[in-house]
């Protein structure tokens, strides 16, 4: 039903709750389910296992130790939790929702489904909603885990501040989910070939873990004066690559994340010298500064979602069902 | 009319420039099976598509239990079912739970929903196997467990496209069978296939699609008449006597023709007569010393006006 239609009577969300009850039900007994938890928890064991093993044996006292288990990079892994966590999540979504639409059609439901008294909104936000709401219910499992290992591991309990900035991140992660999940369904909604989709939504990701960054390095260069005579000059060009970057959702969450687990983070932007006059090294923003510095990057994953799930929603509008 | 429940009134269906479907006038009955026939692409999906407002309208007008498609789509699907061309169902799920979703989606009360699921699967006869997963279901099965929900739903109109197609005999009599159910239940019945006897044994009235337009529309004897011409035919064969001119001597016979090769004073005929002339016949062979070997009324065949039809479509295009 286009716009150009007539007004249709009816509520949209007519049918949602059973069909996001299915989704989820079906996500949550599905095979592919068991895989990518299996797949988080290896990629999640081994970055948590050993930067444990090292913050045992740390004697400076850390008001934040928890957080460590998060952001810390044991040296023999080389990649801390949250960067695991960056290239798990994008997977778990695109796993979750590049078959939404295109296998109902596939297997020739969707026309069956669609004759039932709901509209095409009501399936595509309860897919959309059911497939969330699954990677929540895996990311907080996981971080509970997580939490506990460093309970039993620490053997010291994490404070109030501590807990409230990891359920911050847990915001941060479902967000950036939601995002590589609206991806997904795009392309499950665009391609009939549930392969060709689940291809465009990885080649996607990588274009954005790998070559994005250079990408966006290699503008910055073009742009870029031959010689570079103030200050003024540096901090443009240097904000015009974290502008492009920014593009993004790895760095949104990259840095969302930084700036709520790192309390000492400041700044996620530059900062010269002079600006640093005054502060005390290694001190700490207390929590309400530290959301209020990483809002706009929660934000910007919390509008891409929107944005990608709209035009989801448009090119599913406007498919025909027939096959 | 008032038991009109599908009115459609210059239809129009646009794909581009071409049209689908162009400017179609329908009504179907309630209480009665209505066939829609015709070659592929000739617009019959599609035209089913728009009564159920899964396709927008591009003109012309269209009610459906004396609701808009386009703008209350909900009320229509709450009130017709549709089994869609070699339907589909979650195989990973059983028979019960894959209607059972579908009760929910029509929000019908749980305490109703577990009886209407039963009894529905009862009378296609899939109760026994109401706790297997769809996967292993064959393609007859599936198609009664899509005749199964259209019972669940407590349907006023069932719209089945293709229902019969890609089934053995068996399973094709059988479905039949229950497309008749839906009749004596009081659905109207609106189906489309290409298997024409299949589709006469249970039509009470078709319509011919041809590129978009309806060409022909009622009984399959009005049609026969408007394409075979009128009368009733019948087929004579006989030995004895000069069976051709005894024929062509009985009042009210147009024509006699003979069907396939002519022996020594015997064979087989064609006869077209302006009103049932068989008695008349038999008494006259008899009579002129004959020896009637088989009088056979020919039913006018479906298939017989489809094949005319489209020659003559082919002919004068």
């Amino acid at each position: 039903m286009p716009p150009s239609a007539v007004r249709r009577k009816g509520s949209p969300f007519t049918g949602l709750g059973p069909v996001f009850m299915k989704e989820l039900s079906d996500h949550l007994s599905s095979a592919r389910m068991m895989v990518l938890m299996l797949f988080v928890i290896v990629f999640g064991a081994l970055p948590v296992g050993f930067s444990l093993q090292d913050l045992r044996n740390v004697v400076v006292s850390d008001p934040y130790l928890f957080l460590r288990i998060f952001t810390g990079a044991p040296e023999r892994v080389g990649l801390s939790f949250v960067d695991a966590l960056n290239f798990v999540i994008p997977l778990m979504a695109i796993g979750l929702g590049f078959d939404s639409i295109n296998s109902e059609f596939n297997r020739r439901t969707l026309s069956r489904v669609l004759s039932q008294p709901l509209y095409r909104d009501a399936l595509l936000l309860g897919k959309f909603l059911g497939g969330l709401t699954t990677l929540a219910v895996a990311l907080v499992a996981l971080w509970l885990i997580v939490l506990g290992a460093g309970l039993l591991l620490l053997g010291l309990p994490p404070r109030g501040v501590e807990v409230a900035r990891g359920l911050g991140f847990l915001v941060v992660a479902i967000a950036y989910g939601g995002v590589w999940l609206a991806v997904a369904m795009l392309f499950s909604v665009i391609f009939r070939s549930t392969a060709t989709s689940a291809l465009c939504s990885l080649g996607l990701w990588l274009f954005f873990l790998i070559l994005w960054p250079m990408i966006a390095s290699a503008i910055v260069v073009g742009f870029a004066p031959a010689q570079i005579t103030s200050v003024d000059q540096y901090v443009a060009i240097g904000e015009l690559g974290l502008a492009l970057e920014r593009l993004s959702p790895n760095t949104l969450f990259r840095e969302a994340v930084v700036g709520l687990l790192n309390p000492e983070t400041r700044s996620l932007g530059f900062m010269l010298p002079m600006q640093m006059r005054g502060a005390i090294p290694g001190a700490t923003l207390p929590l309400d500064q530290s959301l209020i510095l990483i809002w706009p990057q929660l934000t910007g994953l919390v509008a891409g979602m929107i944005v990608v799930f709209a035009a989801a929603y448009i090119v599913f509008q406007r498919e025909e069902v027939r096959a | 009319m008032a038991d009109n429940v599908i009115e459609a009134r210059g239809l129009l269906k646009l794909y581009g420039s071409q049209r689908a479907v162009d400017a179609i006038d329908l009504d179907i009955h309630r209480g009665e099976i209505f066939g829609l026939l015709g070659p592929n692409g000739a617009g019959k999906t599609t035209t089913i598509l728009m009564m159920l407002g899964l396709t927008e309208v591009s003109g012309g007008s269209i009610e459906v239990l004396g609701f808009n498609p386009v703008r209350e789509p909900l009320e229509v699907k709450r009130r017709v079912g549709y089994l869609p061309d070699s339907v589909g169902f979650y195989d990973h799920m059983t028979a019960r739970e894959n209607l059972a979703y579908i009760a929910r989606l029509l929000d019908i009360p749980r305490s109703q929903a577990g009886r209407r699921i039963m009894e529905a699967l009862e009378s296609v006869k899939l109760a026994d196997v109401a706790d297997k997963r769809v996967a292993t279901f064959s393609r007859g099965m599936r198609q009664r467990l899509g005749i199964a929900e259209i019972v669940m739903k407590q349907a006023e109109i069932a719209i089945l496209d293709e229902p019969t197609s890609g089934l053995d005999p068996h399973a094709t009599f059988e479905l039949l069978e229950m497309i008749r159910g839906l009749k004596r239940a009081g659905v109207a019945v609106l189906l489309s296939s290409h298997l024409l006897d299949r589709v006469q044994s249970v039509c009470d009235r078709v319509a011919l699609f041809n590129k978009g337009k309806i060409a022909l529309i009622g009984s399959v004897v009005q049609l026969a008449n408007q394409v075979l011409g009128a009368g009733h035919p019948f087929l004579v064969e006989a030995q004895g006597t000069d069976i051709a001119a005894a024929l062509r001597g009985i009042e009210g016979v147009r024509s006699v023709v003979p069907e396939g090769p002519q022996g020594d004073g015997g064979g087989a005929w064609r006869v077209t007569a302006d009103r049932d002339v068989r008695a008349a016949a038999a008494q006259r062979i008899v009579s002129a010393g004959g020896s009637l070997t088989r009088l056979a009324d020919l039913q006018p065949s479906l298939e017989e006006v489809y094949t005319r039809y489209f020659q003559e479509a082919r002919h004068a295009a």
